[in-house]
């Protein structure tokens, strides 16, 4: 299939129609189901993700939090389902400034997440970098990086260093559709295919480039066709899914292992403004209720499992009651950390010796 | 338990709000996720919405009415508890919005948010921050390499050396490769990389495309992975465009990351006025690069210095700036035939000892400097030259031992005078030297002018011998 689309030939036309509102039509048969584990660990870390979210804006609430805060909400099977279907031994995974959801997935200790949000010694990056930027190396997390579409050639970079090393891995390099308009992606992609790097191009197309609707900032919103003056192939998903962005995922992730970059366009939403700040005036409630209703990750994965018979209610209230406590113990050790002491403002401007 | 709402910071700014709508009134059944109130911040009115469940208990502020952020605006209820009861209990024991931690309790108490306002009132105190260091160096600094007697000097072009210093480089390891256009099959725009593609096929010698915005992100994404690229610059000129990678991406990720994420990369090519290629093709980059803390700049002179700087930058484990000149690249100069010649990065060095004037400058002006102090020398003022060679970090120490030595100093550089090295240099001397001043420091700059194309007017943008000279005496007081 993929070698197909490379020379152009696409399985599907564009969605016709408003591409404000999210795209409910499955773009691909759901294909097999993965394993009831593989499930109940999407659901983890979606929760997981939305409880961590929703707890850090309460705690910006507090002013425990401050600065920027960009919240992932609405958009979590997109990180998980991609993240699953890799392979974490060597792939590396980088992102813009709404980051958190990724690092989670990725398996970065909650804990280290909320100090570094708190701006505490004990977070990820000593309390000096904060919300945007946050990294795990252990965990090939390249970061949280603040400037609009800068991972995009840094992806692209870590995607060169696994071909210079012959190392097998590939980079997914994730960004918004508001940084698919940047200059710096098209060089990328330009250098990815013509190196033929292992790169997974991952656009989370939340409908929205801060306060602006993708149908006013992009001439051509099929974001997944961005890559075509390239040769660069790619395909859109329906990014409320988790499973169909999981199987998806894992179709492409052997083209891009032997072949080179290919672009997968999530089509999801954010159901909190942009940042904390965003009083979020330029779509309406009902919209947002909408996805909330019939379209959330969390919800559906929840009644897929009911449907099946592979949880019960209760399962998945406990699950729930787990995640709680989890989150509750990481807003905890943020608050119960201290500040960096003084000392740290000069230390990390260069690496001694 | 019950849960205070206090008012909530909805933006970076913002320390009150006023209350705009309760959308839930007491009574009402709140569900997470669901608007309790809009709220009219410093920025915009603002829906707030509910994180956990309850029953709106009792409204604190009503509308129209203000809290500072912090400050208790309502109280929400878990199912079958009663406002008396909890009146009864006493509204102290109310836990805070979190419903959590003894210390975040403090939080929203309306003594502390009378006060404070978006710092947490579990905070610990922060203690006084200490002294800024003079120099975040990056390591302790190596001594001046030796040269053993009897080693054999060879003449080489500043071109040669740098080629060698990356060929060398290479062979020694192999994670360092070269990037950057026409590096590879044409060999070099300068003909810097020549032969390079030879030895090191296209695996290691890559030519991109003329995108410095994306092959620079790319080269520090390799750096991130642990590679050491060498991202060549045709000139510094076309790095503008680039300049967001180098500043944001190369320069700030170790501190932003706590310590995690290094990037050992090395820019480089020509940098400055080459000839009659005006104003966007001439500019002199020292001090932009010189401001920013994470990176390492150094500006070599001879090729000895361009030789051993670079494979210093090469093995850094930082970003490292090298600004080159084309005028230079032609110039030969003595080169000591080491096996691994290697000059810290950090340290001048004196090009010529004197003790009635410092001529201090880097790159290509130092061979003004010294043909100054050959002038002056016949005129009985013995001036001695400090080769900076590296701009950041500045070797301060050598700058004032030789100005305490001569008492007046004069700076040269090609840049623009506003914020630039020598105004840098002017600084230093009064932090460190002024009791030592016998006269003003005197800066020989560029013309505050784009650089004209005009062969005349060129000459006059650029820093003159004469101009040196007239400085050298008027410090000296020899006018």
């Amino acid at each position: 299939m993929c070698a197909a689309a490379r020379k152009g030939r696409r399985k599907k036309e564009a969605p016709a129609g408003d591409t404000t509102t999210v795209e409910s039509r499955k773009t691909t048969t759901p294909g097999e189901l993965p394993p009831r584990d593989k499930l109940f660990q999407f659901l983890r870390d979606m929760l997981l993700i939305r409880r961590f979210e929703e707890k850090a804006g309460q705690l910006y609430g507090m002013g425990i939090i401050a600065g920027f805060c960009h919240l992932y909400i609405g958009q979590e099977a997109v990180a998980t389902g991609v993240v699953h279907a890799l392979d974490r031994e060597r792939d590396t995974v980088i992102t813009s400034y709404r980051d958190h959801g990724h690092m989670l997935v990725c398996g970065t200790d909650p804990k280290l997440v909320m100090a570094e949000l708190a701006g505490r010694i004990t977070g990820c990056s000593k309390g000096k970098g904060g919300s945007m930027h946050m990294f795990d190396l252990k965990r090939n997390f390249y970061g949280g990086h603040g400037i609009v579409g800068a991972q995009v050639p840094i992806g692209t970079g870590l995607a060169f260093a696994h071909r210079y090393r012959q190392d097998g891995g590939l980079c997914a390099c994730f960004f918004g559709e508001g940084a698919a308009n940047q200059g710096q992606v098209y060089e990328a992609f330009n250098m990815a295919e013509l190196w033929k790097l292992p790169v997974l191009y991952v656009i989370e197309n939340n409908k929205y480039a801060m306060g602006t609707p993708l149908t006013r900032a992009t001439a051509q919103p099929d974001l997944y066709r961005r890559g075509e003056a390239f040769a660069i192939p790619g395909d859109f998903v329906d990014g409320m899914d988790v499973v169909a962005v999981y199987n998806k995922t894992r179709e492409v992730i052997p083209f891009v292992r032997e072949k080179g970059p290919f672009i997968l366009e999530a089509r999801t939403y954010r159901y909190r403004g942009h940042s904390m700040s965003d009083p979020a005036k330029y779509r309406s409630r009902e919209e947002v209720e909408e996805v909330r209703k019939h379209h959330d990750p969390i919800d559906q994965l929840r009644k897929l499992l009911l449907e099946h018979g592979w949880a019960t209610e209760a399962e998945l209230k406990e699950i729930d009651r787990e995640i709680r406590a989890v989150v509750n113990e990481a807003a905890r050790f943020a608050q119960d950390s201290p500040e960096p002491p003084a000392e740290e403002l000069w230390t990390d401007v260069y690496v001694e010796g | 338990m019950s849960i205070t709402l206090t008012m909530p910071a909805l933006s970076p700014t913002m320390s009150e709000g006023v209350i705009a709508r309760w959308v839930k009134r007491e009574g009402d059944r709140v569900e997470p996720g669901e608007v309790v109130a809009e709220i009219e911040t410093d920025k915009a009115t603002v829906e707030f919405e509910a994180v956990d469940e309850g029953v709106l208990g009792k409204i604190l502020v009503p509308e129209g009415g203000s809290a500072r952020v912090g400050e208790p605006i309502a109280i929400l209820l878990e199912e079958g508890e009663t406002l008396d009861q909890l009146e009864a209990e006493g509204a102290a024991a109310a836990s805070p919005q979190t419903g959590a931690p003894a210390k975040a309790e403090a939080a929203p108490a309306p003594s502390a948010a009378a006060t404070a306002t978006a710092t947490p009132a579990a905070a610990p105190p922060k203690a006084p921050a200490p002294a800024a260091p003079a120099v975040v160096r990056g390591g302790a600094l190596p001594p001046e390499p030796e040269i053993p007697p009897g080693t054999p000097m060879v003449k080489m072009s500043v071109r040669e050396a740098l080629r060698d210093a990356m060929a060398e480089e290479m062979r020694r390891d192999p994670d360092v490769f070269l990037m950057g256009e026409e590096v590879g099959h044409y060999g070099g725009a300068y003909k810097v990389s020549q032969g390079l593609l030879e030895e090191f096929g296209e695996r290691r010698v890559i030519d991109t495309p003329i995108t410095e915005y994306g092959f620079t992100g790319i080269g520090v994404g390799a750096a991130f992975a642990g590679l050491k690229p060498i991202v060549e610059f045709m000139t510094w000129n076309f790095a503008m465009q680039a300049i967001d990678h180098i500043v944001n991406s190369a320069a700030k990720t170790l501190y932003m990351s706590g310590g995690q994420v290094r990037c050992p990369i090395t820019f480089r090519g020509p940098n400055g006025a080459a000839a009659r290629v005006a104003a966007q093709h001439s500019q002199e980059y020292s001090s932009w690069y010189a401001h920013v803390p994470g990176l390492k700049v150094v500006v070599p002179y001879t090729a000895a210095d361009a030789k051993g700087l670079l494979k210093a930058a090469i093995r850094d484990p930082n970003p490292v700036v090298v600004l080159e000149n084309e005028i230079l690249y032609g110039q030969t100069f003595e080169v000591p035939q080491l096996e691994d010649w290697v000059v810290p990065i950090g340290r001048a060095r004196i090009a010529r000892e004197g003790r009635h004037v410092t001529l201090v400058s880097f790159g290509r002006w130092v061979g003004l400097a010294l043909e100054a102090a050959e002038a002056l020398a016949k005129e009985g003022i013995e001036a001695e030259v400090v080769d900076l060679r590296t701009l950041r970090p500045l070797d301060r120490a050598t700058v004032v031992a030789s100005l305490k030595k001569t008492n007046c100093m004069v700076v040269i550089e090609e840049g623009w005078p506003m914020c630039g090295v020598g105004a840098e240099l002017a600084a230093l001397a009064m932090e460190e030297a002024f009791d030592w001043l016998d006269a003003p420091v005197v800066r020989i700059t560029g013309a505050d002018v784009p650089m004209p194309y005009a062969a005349n007017l060129e000459r006059l943008a650029l820093p003159r011998l004469e101009q040196v000279i007239a400085a050298a005496r008027q410090v000296c007081y020899r006018d």
